[in-house]
C-alpha cells in the first residue's frame, strides 16, 4: 500500500484468496482500520500470539470476530512442548522428580507430589513414609497453593489493567518463594519431594519464619479483598464473564476453582484424601456464580484456608523435631545427606566419612542408588492430587526396571484450556482475556 | 576386547556364561538376543498360578551391559516382563458391585460378545480391558447408568509395548465417578499395523485434546474424532515421539575434555 508500510518486512500487507492479511506489530493499528473500511468486511479473523506478553506463557488464540463479538475462539498450544514425559523414560525413578517439577513452574510441588505418590504406590511403600515427610509435603503444597493463586490473581489483574493487584501479588509471592528457598534451597524447580520422603529435614528456624509469614499474610490478604471484591470496575470486568456451569465443567473435564465456582464442592483433599489431609481442619470453598468473579473469590478464600493448613502443619512439625523424613529402607531412601559448609550447601562430611571410612555396605548402597537407582515392580498406577488449577494426576507404568516405562501427566491447565471456546464465544473480545485468566492456565504444564 | 583363549573354540557350547571372553563371530545384539536359548537353565520360571497374559518384554542380563563387554556373570539371565494378569473374582471392595452393574448394563445394550476382555485389579485400582469395537458403547453406559455414573473422563494416555505382538498400542482412559467417589481405568489394545479405535469425544467431550495428544505422540487413530490433528508437535512433524521406536535424540556434550553421551546412549540398567 503506502511506501511506509511496504518498507517494514514484519508489517507487510498481503492479499490471499481468503481476503487481505494485515500484520500489526503495535503503533500501526490504523492500517487495519483503513484497510477494513475499504473492504467493507465485517468478519475478521484475529491471530493472537503465540508470543502474547499478557497471557501466561506462549498461548496462541485464533479469534473470529464480527465487529466486537467473538463468534469462534480456538486455542493453539504446543509452543512450549519440551518432551519432559519422554525424557523421564530415560532417567531413573528418583531423577523423574527433577523433570516433572519443571512442568508447571507455578505449582512445582504438586507435580512432584503426584509423581512421587505414583512411585510410592508402585513400590508399595505408601504406608511406610514417615509422618514428618507427609506433613512437610502438605506444608509445601499449601504454601505453593498460596503462591500460585497469588500469581493467578496478580496476572489476572494485570491483564485487565489492575496494576496494583499485580504488584502486591508478586510482593507476597516473593515471601513464599523465600520460604521455599529456606526449606528446599531453591525458589523453583525444587525436586524436594522424593520417593520415600523428602530430600532434607526442616532447617533450624524455619518454623518461626513460617509463623511470621502466616501473620504477615493475615494482615495483607484483606488488601486484595479491599481492592477488588466490591470495586465496580473490577466487578464490571469479571462478573458474568467466562460463564461455565456444572454440566459444562464435567463435559469438558474442568476441575479446581472452575468447578467449585459452580457450587460443587469437589476438592480431592476432602473427597479422596491423601497423605493425611483428612486430619486437617479446613473448608472447601465454593461460589455459585459460575463466572470469572466467582473463580477469583474462590482463589482468594482458598489462600485463607491454606494458611489454616500451614499453621496446623507448623504445629505438628514443632512436635516432630528430629523425626525421620525418609523411609528407613536403605534400598530406596536416596542418600542425599547434605549439610551447610563453609562454601555453602554440599555433601555432609559425616556422611562422606561414614561411607568412605566406616561402612562398606553404606558405600555400596550409595553407589548403587546413585548410579543404577532402585527397581520398581511391574504395573501401572494413576494418582491424583488437588493442584491449584484442579485435578492433577500422574499415570505411571513400570516394567520392573530402574526407569519409568511411561509417565503421563493429566495436567489441569491442559484440560481446562479446552473451555476457552465455550467461555468466550458470543462475548466481547475483551472478555476473552478475562475468561482465560480465570482458568489460570500455565503453558509449561499444558505443553510439558 | 582381548584375544580369546585358544582352548575355547567358538563352535562349542559352554556350560557357563562367558566371563570376559566371547566368540568373535557373535555380535553383541545377537548374543543378547540368544541368551535364554543358549542357557535355558538360567531362565527364571514364570509362576504357574499367574498365567503370563501380557509379556511386554524379555529382560536379558543385568547391570545394563550387553555382549562381549559383560563381565558380570549375569549375561545369561533372561526374565520375561509380565504385566499384572487377569484377576478372578472376587475383586474386593466396591469393585465386584460395580463390575456386576457394568456387566448387567452391557448385556442389556450389547447382546452377543462381551465387550470386556478381562479385568485386572492391581494396587487397589481396577482396569477393564475393552474390545475396541465396543469402547464407545461401554463409555456411554459408564457415563449414563445411574449405578455407575462415571461423569468425568479424567484423561486419556497412551502406552507403547513394542514386544506385545498384535497389541502394541494401548489407550488408557481414566474415569471418575464424582457421584459414587470412584475411579476406574479402561484400557484398549490395538495392533500397530491397524491403530484404529473409536473416539469417545461424543460421550466425553473433554477427551478431545487428550485423544489429539495420544494421536500426536503414539499415532493411534481415533475414528470419529471431530478434528484429529497434532496438538503438541508441529503439524508437519514426522513420526510419533512417545513411541518406543522413536529415539530420544540429543548430542554428546564435551566438558573438560570428557564427552558425555546423550541420555539414550548412556548405560541403562533396565
Amino acid at each position: 500500500m503506502t511506501q511506509q508500510q511496504t518498507s517494514d518486512p514484519y508489517a507487510a500487507e498481503q492479499t490471499t484468496n481468503a481476503g487481505p492479511v494485515f500484520t500489526v506489530t503495535g503503533q500501526d493499528w490504523d492500517s487495519v482500520v483503513v484497510g477494513l473500511a475499504e473492504s467493507h468486511e465485517e468478519r475478521v479473523v484475529v491471530n493472537m500470539g503465540p508470543q502474547q506478553p499478557s497471557t501466561q506463557g506462549v498461548l496462541r488464540l485464533i479469534l473470529e470476530l464480527e465487529g466486537e463479538t467473538v463468534t469462534e475462539a480456538r486455542c493453539g498450544v504446543g509452543y512450549l512442548h519440551t518432551g519432559i514425559e519422554k525424557n523421564m523414560e530415560y532417567r531413573n525413578w528418583t531423577q523423574g522428580v527433577t523433570f516433572c517439577t519443571r512442568m508447571d513452574y507455578l505449582a512445582p510441588f504438586h507435580y512432584e507430589a503426584a509423581y512421587v505418590m505414583g512411585v510410592e504406590k508402585l513400590l508399595g511403600i505408601a504406608a511406610d513414609v514417615p509422618e514428618k515427610a507427609l506433613v512437610m509435603r502438605i506444608l509445601l503444597m499449601e504454601l505453593n497453593r498460596i503462591s500460585s493463586h497469588l500469581v493467578a490473581i496478580a496476572t489476572g489483574g494485570l491483564e485487565i489493567g489492575a496494576l496494583t493487584v499485580m504488584t502486591i501479588g508478586f510482593r507476597e509471592r516473593e515471601s513464599v518463594l523465600d520460604l521455599f528457598e529456606l526449606i528446599t534451597g531453591l525458589r523453583m524447580n525444587h525436586a524436594f519431594i522424593r520417593p520415600g520422603g523428602v530430600s532434607q529435614d526442616m532447617p533450624p528456624g524455619a518454623l518461626e519464619h513460617i509463623r511470621e509469614f502466616v501473620k504477615l499474610m493475615r494482615k495483607r490478604l484483606p488488601e486484595y479483598a479491599a481492592f477488588c471484591n466490591a470495586n465496580p470496575i473490577f466487578r464490571g470486568r469479571l462478573v458474568d464473564v467466562g460463564y461455565l456451569d456444572l454440566a459444562g465443567c464435567l463435559a469438558l473435564g474442568a476441575t479446581g476453582p472452575v468447578l467449585r465456582a459452580t457450587g460443587y464442592p469437589w476438592d480431592l483433599r476432602r473427597t479422596q484424601p491423601y497423605w493425611g489431609y483428612d486430619g486437617y481442619d479446613f473448608d472447601v470453598v465454593t461460589w455459585d456464580t459460575c463466572d470469572a468473579y466467582g473463580r477469583f473469590r474462590i482463589r482468594l478464600q482458598e489462600m485463607w484456608e491454606s494458611l489454616r493448613i500451614v499453621e496446623q502443619c507448623a504445629d505438628r512439625l514443632a512436635d516432630l523435631e528430629g523425626a525421620p523424613v525418609m523411609v528407613g529402607d536403605k534400598k530406596i531412601a536416596w542418600p542425599a545427606q547434605l549439610a551447610v559448609g563453609s562454601d555453602g550447601m554440599g555433601n555432609s562430611h559425616d556422611h562422606i566419612r561414614h561411607i568412605m571410612g566406616e561402612s562398606m555396605e553404606a558405600l555400596i548402597h550409595h553407589f548403587k542408588l546413585v548410579t543404577e537407582g532402585f527397581r520398581v515392580p511391574v504395573g501401572q498406577v494413576y494418582t491424583s492430587v488437588e493442584s491449584p488449577r484442579g485435578e492433577l494426576a500422574c499415570h505411571l507404568v513400570s516394567d520392573g526396571g530402574t526407569r519409568p516405562y511411561r509417565a503421563h501427566f493429566r495436567d489441569p491447565s491442559f484440560v481446562n484450556l479446552q473451555c476457552t471456546s465455550v467461555m468466550s464465544e458470543g462475548g466481547q473480545v475483551a472478555d476473552v482475556i478475562v475468561a482465560i485468566a480465570s482458568l489460570d492456565p500455565v503453558m509449561g504444564g499444558v505443553d510439558r | 576386547m582381548t584375544a580369546e583363549p585358544p582352548e575355547t573354540p567358538a563352535e562349542e557350547p559352554r556350560d557357563e556364561p562367558a566371563v570376559g571372553t566371547t566368540p568373535h563371530d557373535d555380535s553383541p545384539d545377537a548374543l543378547a538376543g540368544k541368551a535364554h536359548e543358549r542357557w535355558p537353565e538360567n531362565t527364571l520360571p514364570v509362576s504357574p498360578q499367574q498365567p503370563a497374559l501380557e509379556i511386554i518384554d524379555v529382560r536379558e542380563g543385568m547391570f545394563g551391559v550387553r555382549g562381549p563387554g559383560d563381565t558380570s556373570g549375569y549375561g545369561g539371565l533372561s526374565r520375561p516382563v509380565v504385566l499384572p494378569s487377569a484377576t478372578q473374582r472376587p475383586y474386593g471392595g466396591w469393585f465386584d458391585d460395580m463390575a456386576d452393574h457394568l456387566e448387567a448394563a452391557l448385556h442389556n445394550t450389547a447382546g452377543d460378545g462381551s465387550p470386556i476382555e478381562h479385568v485386572v485389579v492391581d494396587r487397589d485400582e481396577i482396569t477393564f480391558y475393552i474390545r475396541r469395537a465396543k469402547l464407545l458403547e461401554v463409555a456411554q453406559v459408564l457415563r449414563d447408568d445411574a449405578a455407575l455414573r462415571f461423569e468425568l473422563c479424567s484423561g486419556v494416555s497412551g502406552v507403547h509395548y513394542p514386544a506385545e505382538t498384535g497389541r502394541e498400542l494401548h489407550a488408557v482412559y481414566h474415569l471418575v465417578s464424582m457421584t459414587h467417589n470412584r475411579r476406574i481405568r479402561l484400557e484398549v489394545a490395538v495392533p500397530d499395523a491397524d491403530p484404529h479405535l473409536p473416539s469417545v469425544v461424543a460421550v466425553y467431550p473433554t477427551a478431545d485434546w487428550h485423544e489429539r495428544e495420544t494421536y500426536d505422540f503414539f499415532g493411534m487413530i481415533f475414528d470419529g474424532h471431530p478434528s484429529l490433528t497434532r496438538i503438541e508437535m508441529p503439524d508437519d512433524w514426522p513420526g510419533h515421539p512417545q513411541r518406543k521406536d522413536y529415539p530420544l535424540g540429543g548430542i554428546p556434550v564435551e566438558y573438560k575434555g570428557a564427552t558425555i553421551q546423550p541420555p539414550d546412549l548412556r548405560r541403562s540398567y533396565t
